[in-house]
């Protein structure tokens, strides 16, 4: 089956910074597909590089960007423009990025519904209110009247996943949609959009820090680091058997409650992200990494840790499984 | 400067304390209050490390104000170290308590280079030669783990986590006994995070601190305290030694967040959160106990009686099933069906 969203070779540069360095990933319908990393990693300037959205002070190659299999990363903006809200929607970690505070939630809502479908004003009301039901907003019909400022984060946070899903998308690409939230907020909204998915077979591009979340709701993981996606492969491979020295250092240094040892320090990544200049050889971890050698210096080859399963290192798989960092 | 403690020396004893904000009247004209801290009391032995967890709006950073001293109570009263902190001046203040804050983007000021961020408290008291304050400064910053030429920098050009341990330097400076961190780690990736973590676990072994731990991250919490209280809506509804609040937390807010915590395990799903649609609200604190109009366990009781502190050994929790000796009643079918669902929600 075609993937809704197959992405080969992106680069994104800004002046002096080479921000993400030749990423592919590969987002099926109904499916999924995590980007995780640090702050820094690239995974938002992908995410924005995908909807055309990027500052001007960017420069966006690829090999192609392909929606439903057709490439719009040559599209003009007229034709994005059209894209955007209808089959490609984005929601945001902060909804008052996306929300207007001078509009009531209905009119932001029924727009949408309105400029891309063509719909009455009657038929984009009573969409909304059906899909603020959808979301779990009670007394829908009051909160279409309501300004943002009005709304819990978790309220407006549903209200723009609503939003989002107007048109229908056919992908929907979610930039930390939960880290503004209280916990058992952040669960709630989790699992509606995983509720959502099922009904819709949306697919959905989930880019996050959070490595408890990927494990929860991704079937596919891309880790990314210094503007490259260092592993990628199932969530369960990734989990039960990363490969990486990056991957298995992140999953060592999270606090899991219960799961403490007294007085025993919690594992480290030491040093700091690399800026990327241009011109950048061999492997964006090698200062940080315990495993480093000569070897890393040189381009860093991508190697199948099993079928589907790929990593960015020089260690071989024996030897990568066997590292504990 | 190690400090002699005493093993049940009292560091912080907070009595009975409210504070209120008023806010904006309400269209109907309304006189409305903000109750962000409502009657809390807590012992903080010296020496130990208290975590304090909960949820936005709770009341957590309005506490940590409180026992800084840069907010005054509304009633009750606040020893530090048996000194009421209003009586107190802000340098003796500053020398007995300090604080860390989340945002080391927005706490460190810009246009200082970082010695002279670190060594601004000590300048304000006023009894110290320059060339002490100097050495002060540099023994400070190689404690947290900074090189004394960072000390020249300004804090744009250092990292989130470089930041933190210039924070954390500026508030050890001038060797206090307690030091009240908010939010120290959120800002920060998980990596660093975890630096910044040990850090402040070995500075607090070393220097036998008494630190109060304040964050959303149960994780977090749970690895650097020693006991843990969980706020909701201005209480302390539970306060118990991390291993039980963890392994036995005994308050249905407390299972609720410990189940909603993610971790990263493939395959578990996201946990069914049985909290109901509600949000609390600090300016319309519900009658009764104030968490039950969300809570899977509640009886009808809890819509009217408002529950008090009951104590078993050192575990405290403020809830009138746990007062009824907990979930056995089985008398009572919706209490027994409640007890069953908030097994399911705190199952590992």
């Amino acid at each position: 089956m075609m993937p809704v969203l197959d992405v080969s070779d992106l680069r994104v540069a800004f002046p002096g910074v080479d921000a993400v360095r030749g990423i592919s990933l590969r987002v099926e319908r109904g499916q999924t597909h995590c980007v995780v990393g640090e702050s820094g990693c690239g995974k938002s300037v992908t995410s924005l590089a995908i909807m055309g959205l990027l500052k001007s002070n960017a420069s966006r190659s690829a090999e192609y960007v392909r929606l439903g299999g057709e490439d719009i990363l040559r599209l003009p903006e007229r034709r994005m423009r059209a894209l955007r809200g209808s089959r490609l929607a984005m929601i945001f970690q902060e909804p008052m990025t996306s929300l207007n505070p001078a509009y009531t939630i209905g009119s932001q809502m029924t727009e949408v519904y309105r400029r891309h479908r063509g719909a009455s004003r009657r038929d984009a009301v009573e969409r909304a209110t059906a899909l603020l039901g959808r979301v779990g907003v009670s007394a829908a019909d009051m909160r279409l009247g309501q300004y943002p400022h009005e709304l819990s984060g978790g309220l407006r946070q549903r209200v723009m996943i609503a939003m989002a899903l107007m048109c229908e998308p056919e992908l929907l690409i979610a930039d930390e949609p939960t880290t503004a939230l209280d916990v058992t907020v952040q669960a709630q909204i989790l699992s509606l959009l995983c509720s959502l998915q099922k009904d819709s077979g949306l697919a959905i591009l989930f880019i996050t820090h959070d490595l408890g979340i990927v494990a929860r709701i991704a079937d596919r993981v891309s880790v990314m680091y210094a503007g490259e996606i260092v592993e990628s492969g199932p969530a369960s491979a990734i989990f039960s058997r990363p490969m990486h020295p990056y991957t298995r250092g992140l999953l060592a240094c999270i606090p899991v409650p219960g799961r403490r040892k007294r007085r025993e320090p919690l594992p480290s990544i030491p040093g700091v992200v690399p800026r990327i200049t241009p011109g950048f050889a061999g492997c964006g971890f090698r200062d940080r990494c315990a495993l480093a050698s000569a070897a890393c210096d040189d381009g860093i080859p991508e190697q199948a840790a099993e079928v589907d399963h790929h990593y960015r290192c020089q260690l071989v798989p024996q030897d990568a499984a066997r590292s504990v960092s | 400067m190690s400090l002699e403690t005493r093993p049940d020396a009292i560091a912080i004893e907070v009595s009975n304390v409210t504070r209120t904000f008023a806010l904006a009247r309400s269209a109907s004209g309304d006189a409305r209050t903000l109750r962000a801290v409502d009657g809390v009391s807590l012992r903080v032995r010296a020496g130990e490390v208290l975590g304090i967890v909960g949820e936005s709006g709770c009341g957590k950073s309005t506490l940590a104000r409180l026992i800084l001293g840069s907010l005054p109570p509304n009633a009750g009263h606040i020893l530090v170290e048996g000194c009421d902190l209003r009586t107190l001046d802000r340098r003796a203040r500053a020398r007995l308590i300090q604080p860390v804050f989340q945002d080391p983007y927005s706490s460190l000021n810009p246009a200082h280079r970082v010695r002279d961020i670190v060594r601004l408290p000590l300048a304000a008291q006023g009894d110290m030669a320059k060339r002490a304050q100097t050495n002060a400064v540099a023994e400070v910053l190689e404690r947290v783990g900074l090189s004394v030429a960072i000390g020249d920098r300004y804090p744009a050009e250092l990292s989130g986590g470089q930041r933190q341990r210039v924070a954390i330097a500026r508030a050890l400076v001038l060797k206090p006994r307690i030091v009240v961190c908010d939010e120290p780690t959120s800002a920060l990736d998980v990596s660093v995070q975890a630096q910044v973590l040990n850090l402040l676990a070995q500075l607090q072994r070393e220097l036998g601190l008494t630190l109060i731990f304040i964050s959303h991250n149960l994780g977090v919490v749970d690895h650097i305290a020693s006991r843990v209280a969980v706020m909701y809506l201005g209480r302390i509804v539970e306060l118990a030694p991390a291993d039980a609040l963890f392994e036995t937390p005994r308050h249905p807010y407390t299972r609720v967040l410990l189940s909603s915590v993610l971790t990263p395990e493939a395959g578990k799903g996201i946990p069914e959160i049985a909290l109901g649609d509600g949000y609390p609200d600090p300016s319309n604190i519900p009658r009764g106990c104030r968490f039950h109009p969300r809570c899977p366990a509640a009886i009808d009781a809890c819509s009217t009686i408002e529950p008090t502190e009951a104590l078993a050994g050192d575990h405290l929790v403020e809830c009138l099933l746990a007062e009824a000796g907990e979930h056995r009643s089985a008398t009572h079918s919706r209490l027994h069906r409640a007890a069953a669902a908030s097994h399911v929600a705190t199952a590992p």
